[in-house]
């Protein structure tokens, strides 16, 4: 079966040029991965550790600084790279094939028109159809992921966050997308309205047969909606495996010390903290960049850094302290041709 | 007792003149703020929070953990307690003084001195044109009323040492050249720089990374087991707050629902709405029911 999304060495940096010194921020470095249809892969991150700038590359909503130093990203439902896409073309396949749920709500909604307006300016150029079966068809939908109609006349401020959050998922979803992007979706939200906006995104995703890309540092959301998990580390993914496997056997140090700081309710035994903090993408460290802060840390690991091996069915790990059969990772110089724009 | 005197501040040390140290640390009582909108006509009122008692003991340094959901008045709570608002009914009286009789900019400070907030977001807390020392240095010129650089700098080098940073690390820098760890333990070490009795922390997690985030929590635990200091800790994560705490209270709608020892409360709620935030929890073990 063909893969939904199939991101090849990927590579984004910001180019930052102060007076005549280029500074490079590798804020993507080579990340591979491949989502498959109909499911939800979790991408879980710290802060600045590149997981909105991959989701800006693949995405193809790149403008400078960010560079695409090289790499292929295919589309399940696009004959081609996405960015052999022309801006129209690109235009034309937002909304309609690929989506996204972005984390405040009340952003994507325009706060002095109604709800209804924000379906016709997102969606109605992509069903075309006269307004008033545009407008069935809207009801239709809300109906399937259990919103009262009368939302559509409502001005944003009258929503509740939560409210907002499910408006936001239902227009993402109106044209029943094959992938959508979630960005913390529900980062903003309260614990009790978290939880069904997770099983909201959970139904939709299933009942319109999308696959998604689901971004959020906490791994806590994960457990309960991604299929596969891939963890991210100063731009690169460390470890990826199935989300049970993530949680029962992790192999990767940061992993295994994410995992066992989780805090819960019945556990008091205390907790270690990891020291240091995470390392500046302008400036990481040479080989292994979680190295500073790794309590298995061996030579090889200030070195080469370990390529992402495939150490069990569907697990791949990088990090030489996990097993002797990683590799080391191959340091690739950029693309020939140089860095590539947005669209060319 | 009802007049603060001005502490002599030349001085450079504190005294507990006016503050009595036998009595309770802190004494909520019958709270109430009303904030009313619209106008003379079709005016409406709304209760953010809503008769609230608690007392904190000086004897026994506590973690108090205020739960609730957004809108359920934790925040307008904490102010009331910082003395940022005054409250519409009710007392709260902070080591026998009533918080409405602190009156001019020396009995503020005085009051400041022992009671001190930590923000939620750090890289908002900070001006990010200013050097971060600059909050150190100024507390301990205004709080403790010390004189001269070396002064200053020796008390922010020991309440940075408290939170497990030095002033090396800190001096000079601007908020952006921290990481958000180091940041949130900076303004730690801010509140710490004179010596408070009890600290307001405000959703002081909810902004810091994954991996950092136990290590600020662990501090919060010896600053109260080394330092004696009692926090109240506001956020809606009831998995930290077992993990922390020694009692919650749980807010709905500026009531109290709920109140008594953590381990309690959150394993076995009494209260509905208790049962529904504890419902709520998302937990690693999801993973496996699904």
């Amino acid at each position: 079966m063909e893969a939904a999304l199939l991101v090849e060495n990927l590579r984004a940096y910001y180019l930052m040029r102060y007076f005549g010194i280029v500074r490079e921020v590798r804020a993507v470095d080579d990340i591979s991965i491949e989502v498959q249809r109909n499911e939800i892969y979790g991408l879980a991150g710290e802060s600045s550790s590149g997981k909105t700038t991959f989701i800006k590359t693949i995405a193809a909503a790149i403008r400078p600084p960010l560079k695409v130093a090289s790499g292929r990203i295919k589309y399940g439902f696009l004959d081609r790279d996405i960015y052999d896409l022309s801006p129209e073309a690109l235009s034309a396949i937002r909304w309609k094939h690929l989506s996204y749920i972005t984390q405040g709500s009340m952003n994507v909604l325009n706060p002095i028109r109604r709800v209804r307006q924000s379906f016709l300016d997102f969606a109605f150029r992509h069903i075309i159809r006269s307004k008033r079966e545009f407008f069935k068809i809207v009801d239709g939908h809300l109906a399937r992921l259990h919103l009262a109609p009368s939302v559509l006349s409502a001005y944003p401020h009258e929503l509740s966050g939560g409210m907002r959050q499910r408006v936001a998922i239902a227009l993402a979803t109106i044209c029943r997308p094959e992938f959508i992007i979630a960005d913390e979706p529900t980062t903003a939200l309260d614990v009790v309205v978290q939880k069904s906006v997770l099983r909201m995104i959970r139904e939709a995703q299933q009942e319109f047969g999308s696959s998604m890309i689901f971004v959020t540092h906490d791994l806590t959301v994960h457990a309960n909606i991604a299929d596969r998990l891939g963890i991210m580390y100063a731009g690169r993914i460390v470890e990826e495996a199935p989300t049970r496997e993530i949680f029962h056997n992790p192999m990767h140090p940061y992993t295994a010390h994410l995992v066992a700081s989780l805090p819960r309710i019945g556990d008091a035994t205390l907790k270690k903290a990891l020291s240091g903090a995470p390392p500046s993408l302008a400036d990481p460290p040479g080989g292994c960049r979680f190295h500073p802060r790794c309590p298995l840390a061996m030579d090889i690991c200030r070195q080469v850094h370990p390529a992402l091996t495939t150490l069990a069915a569907n697990h791949r790990v990088a990090c030489y302290a996990a097993s002797p059969l990683v590799k080391p990772g191959a340091e690739l110089a950029p693309a020939p041709g140089g860095i590539r724009a947005a669209n060319p | 007792m009802q007049s603060l005197r001005p502490r002599p501040v030349e001085s450079g040390l504190r005294t507990h003149e006016t503050y009595q140290l036998n009595s309770d640390l802190l004494t909520v009582d019958h709270v109430t703020k009303v904030y009313s909108t619209g106008g003379v006509l079709g005016r409406t009122t709304f209760a953010a929070i809503n008769n609230v008692s608690f007392s904190l003991q000086a004897a026994r340094p506590e973690i108090l953990a205020i739960i609730g959901e957004s809108g359920s008045g934790k925040t307008t709570l904490a102010r009331i307690i910082l003395n940022m608002i005054a409250p519409t009914s009710g007392t709260i009286t902070f080591r026998g003084t009533d918080l409405s009789r602190i009156h001019g900019r020396r009995g503020r400070l005085e009051f400041m001195s022992h009671v001190q907030p930590i923000f939620q977001n750090p890289f908002e807390a900070f001006n990010p044109l200013k050097r971060v020392d600059r909050y150190l240095f100024a507390s301990a010129r205004r709080f403790v009323g010390l004189r001269g650089r070396a002064a200053h700098e020796a008390a922010a080098d020991r309440a940075l040492k408290q939170v497990g940073l030095s002033l090396g690390e800190v001096k000079g820098r601007f908020p952006h050249e921290l990481s958000g760890g180091q940041l949130q333990r900076t303004s730690i070490a801010r509140a710490l720089v004179s010596s408070p009795a009890l600290i307001v922390a405000d959703e002081p997690v909810s902004m810091v990374d994954a991996s950092l985030r136990m290590s600020i929590v662990n501090l919060f635990k010896s600053l109260r087991d080394e330092l004696k200091v009692s926090i109240i800790y506001i956020t809606h994560d009831l998995a930290t707050a077992y993990y922390i705490s020694d009692r919650v209270m749980i807010m709905q709608k500026g009531k109290v629902v709920e109140t008594g020892p953590a381990r309690d409360v959150l394993s076995n709620p009494q209260h509905p709405y208790t049962a529904l935030l504890r419902e709520s929890v998302l937990s690693s073990d999801d993973a496996d029911r699904r």
